[in-house]
């Protein structure tokens, strides 16, 4: 199993979440983040003075999938986030021992298996 | 003078002369305003009760226009409260600038071309309007006093609200220089001859002996600046996002309806300066009732758009029932000085169907998002409208026909129904004056220096992108970067790197070794 951390653009969010969907992914998380990295920050002016923010907000993806869809699911946020301009983001793939359903206690692979459709209808 | 133009002696019958004058315009008025002041103004000692009562008839106009002022501020929360947190500076900047330049441009120009000297067109005389200023020729000339320059305040700032409904179109997208050019071309042409047109003596003043009735402008003020917002809107295009890869709308959500709501309920009161005030006096007490037709309607305007919406639904929308009470106000203010108590609550209500039908359809095809296609739009067209179905005979314009319904009970349909086509053709021709003018100026600003923000700037927001600051700046600012943030970010054996100066002391040491 691997967890794949991705920071993005707001804006490629919707993309790749739709696209994950249909390929069978519906389980992720996301969380607004701020960060930095070679994207400058933002001066803001205020009444004739000015503040620089050095870190700027971004998105964290997490999903977690078998080892074998790591790279479909690696695409298709290339695929969505790449603008090719500076502050893209980037994408970690870490290695997960576990992983425990809650509701049922199930573990292992099954616990990633996507969901029924009528599941996950709207 | 035209012989369509009534002259200062012949206002209409004894006693109800102030809420007459309305009815000669805005332009008009500075000749009015002219006859309150001359005669008494010419000595102190000398006044009589007749001064007083131009003095009171000022005063009540006055109050009036600080009642239209505040109206600005109901558009400007109404606006932001419909906006994303990333977009609400770029509001206040723009109600600061519009009404400025709308102030500069009807002084300069566009009282001139509104007055009711010059043709049918435009007027001709009252530009860099000044004290002592001659306005007018021949028997009908008169010199600017104090009470002109009253009636001119709030002809400007009948303009300012005009102007400000332009915009609720083009919010969270448009370029700010946009915002600038459009208003003094619109300050200084557009509406001052669509004014001129309808209470200037222009064409609309008679169409084959009946006048269009527009008391406060429904169609005037409330039409003109919806058609302008509609020409912006189509050559701008929707907000980012709006439209799903299959063509459906979404919603996006305004960040605050508290805002809205007071905007909402700041331009409710201001209404009662713009209906109310259209009297221009305070004779009979006419403008009470005035202001009862204009509470009632926007009553009925709220209730009834919640209504509906609630049956489509299923939701008791916030947001629809704002719009439902701007629909009713809108609705009433061409009748609220043409209707008896009984009609304002109907023509409210129609109004609350009305704006959520519009509002349901023009979102399928079109982003507006503050409603002001619906609110402003449709419910002024309804307005203007309505006084041909419930003008009443005793309140109606020297050779108008009472409304249809009068026209029914009395037995007289034909000059009713001639009525009812002559407020439709007034609305077809502001409509049509403005949408064309309109197009053309903002055809002109996207050719040229461009109307719409990049996609990176409307994805940042206007705040930062077009003023370089945010609205809210804690929304976006992380705490750890706000100067005097109490938030230290320290993780056990890292220094923590901040500017030193603006630190303060490091009270936690203190509380260890306490």
């Amino acid at each position: 199993m691997k967890k794949i951390e991705a920071f993005i653009r707001h804006e490629a969010f919707e993309p790749i979440r739709s696209e994950l969907l249909e390929k069978g992914f519906p389980s992720l998380s996301i969380g607004e983040v701020k960060g930095s990295g070679r994207q400058k920050g933002i001066v803001e002016h205020y009444r004739g003075s000015t503040l620089t923010v050095n870190v700027r907000p971004k998105l964290k993806i997490e999903v977690v999938v078998e080892d074998k869809d790591k790279s479909l699911v690696v695409e298709t946020i290339l695929k969505h986030a790449r603008t090719g301009d500076v502050g893209d983001g980037k994408i970690f793939v870490i290695p997960v021992e576990e992983a425990i359903r809650i509701r049922t206690g199930e573990e292992g692979d099954a616990v990633l298996q996507a969901h029924s459709e009528a599941e996950i209808a709207a | 003078m035209g012989e369509r133009r009534k002259s200062r002696n012949e206002l209409g019958p004894p006693g109800r002369g102030l809420s007459l004058k309305k009815r000669l315009s805005l332009g008009a008025l500075v000749a009015l305003g002219a006859s309150l002041v001359l005669p008494g103004a010419a000595s102190a000692q000398g006044q009589g009760i007749g001064a007083l009562t131009d003095e009171l008839n000022i005063t009540w106009v006055m109050v009036a226009c600080v009642l239209v002022l505040l109206m600005q501020a109901g558009f400007l929360l109404l606006e932001i409260g419909f906006s994303r947190q990333k977009n609400v500076g770029a509001g206040v900047a723009k109600i600061f600038v519009n009404l400025s330049i709308a102030t500069i441009a009807w002084w300069s120009v566009g009282f001139g071309i509104s007055s009711l000297t010059g043709n049918d067109f435009f007027g001709t005389d009252g530009f860099f309007f000044h004290n002592n200023q001659e306005i007018g020729g021949g028997a009908d000339a008169f010199i600017v006093g104090g009470a002109d320059a009253a009636l001119m305040l709030f002809g400007m700032l009948f303009c300012a609200v005009s102007l400000a409904i332009v915009w609720g179109t083009t919010l969270e997208r448009i370029k700010f220089s946009a915002y600038v050019i459009y208003a003094v071309v619109f300050a200084a042409l557009i509406y001052p001859l669509v004014a001129h047109a309808v209470y200037g003596g222009g064409l609309l003043a008679d169409i084959a002996g009946k006048p269009v009735m527009d008391f406060a402008g429904s169609s005037v003020v409330h039409l003109t600046g919806a058609v302008g917002g509609l020409a912006a809107l189509l050559l701008l295009g929707a907000r980012s996002g709006k439209y799903g890869p299959d063509g459906k709308a979404r919603a996006i959500p305004g960040h605050s309806m508290p805002l809205v709501g007071l905007g909402v309920l700041l331009l409710w009161v201001g209404w009662y300066g713009f209906n109310a005030g259209s009297t221009f006096g305070t004779t009979d007490n006419f403008f009470a009732q005035v202001a009862l037709n204009t509470q009632l309607a926007a009553s009925a305007g709220a209730l009834v758009a919640l209504g509906v919406i609630y049956l489509k639904t299923k939701s008791l929308d916030v947001g629809m029932a704002g719009n439902g009470a701007i629909a009713g106000l809108v609705g009433i203010t061409a009748p609220s000085g043409y209707v008896e108590f009984w009609a304002a609550p109907i023509i409210g209500a129609v109004a609350g169907v009305v704006v959520v039908y519009g509002v349901l359809f023009i979102e399928k095809h079109l982003d507006d998002p503050v409603g002001a296609l619906s609110a402003h739009g449709l419910a002024g067209i309804w307005g203007t409208i309505s006084v041909g179905l419930f003008a009443s005979p005793r309140l109606i314009l020297d050779g108008a026909a009472p409304g249809v319904y009068y026209g029914i009970t009395d037995g007289e349909l034909a000059p009713s129904l001639g009525q009812l086509a002559v407020q439709a053709i007034g609305v077809i021709a502001t409509f049509a004056f403005v949408f064309a003018a309109s197009y053309a100026v903002f055809a002109a600003i996207k050719a040229t220096i461009g109307l719409r923000v990049s996609e990176d700037e409307e994805l940042a927001g206007l705040d930062i992108s077009s003023h370089g600051m945010y609205g809210y700046p804690e929304a976006f600012i992380p705490q750890e970067e706000y100067p005097g943030s109490t938030v230290q970010p320290h993780v056990a054996g890292t220094p923590v790197v901040t500017n030193a100066a603006s630190t303060p002391p490091a009270a936690p040491e203190k509380e260890v070794t306490a």
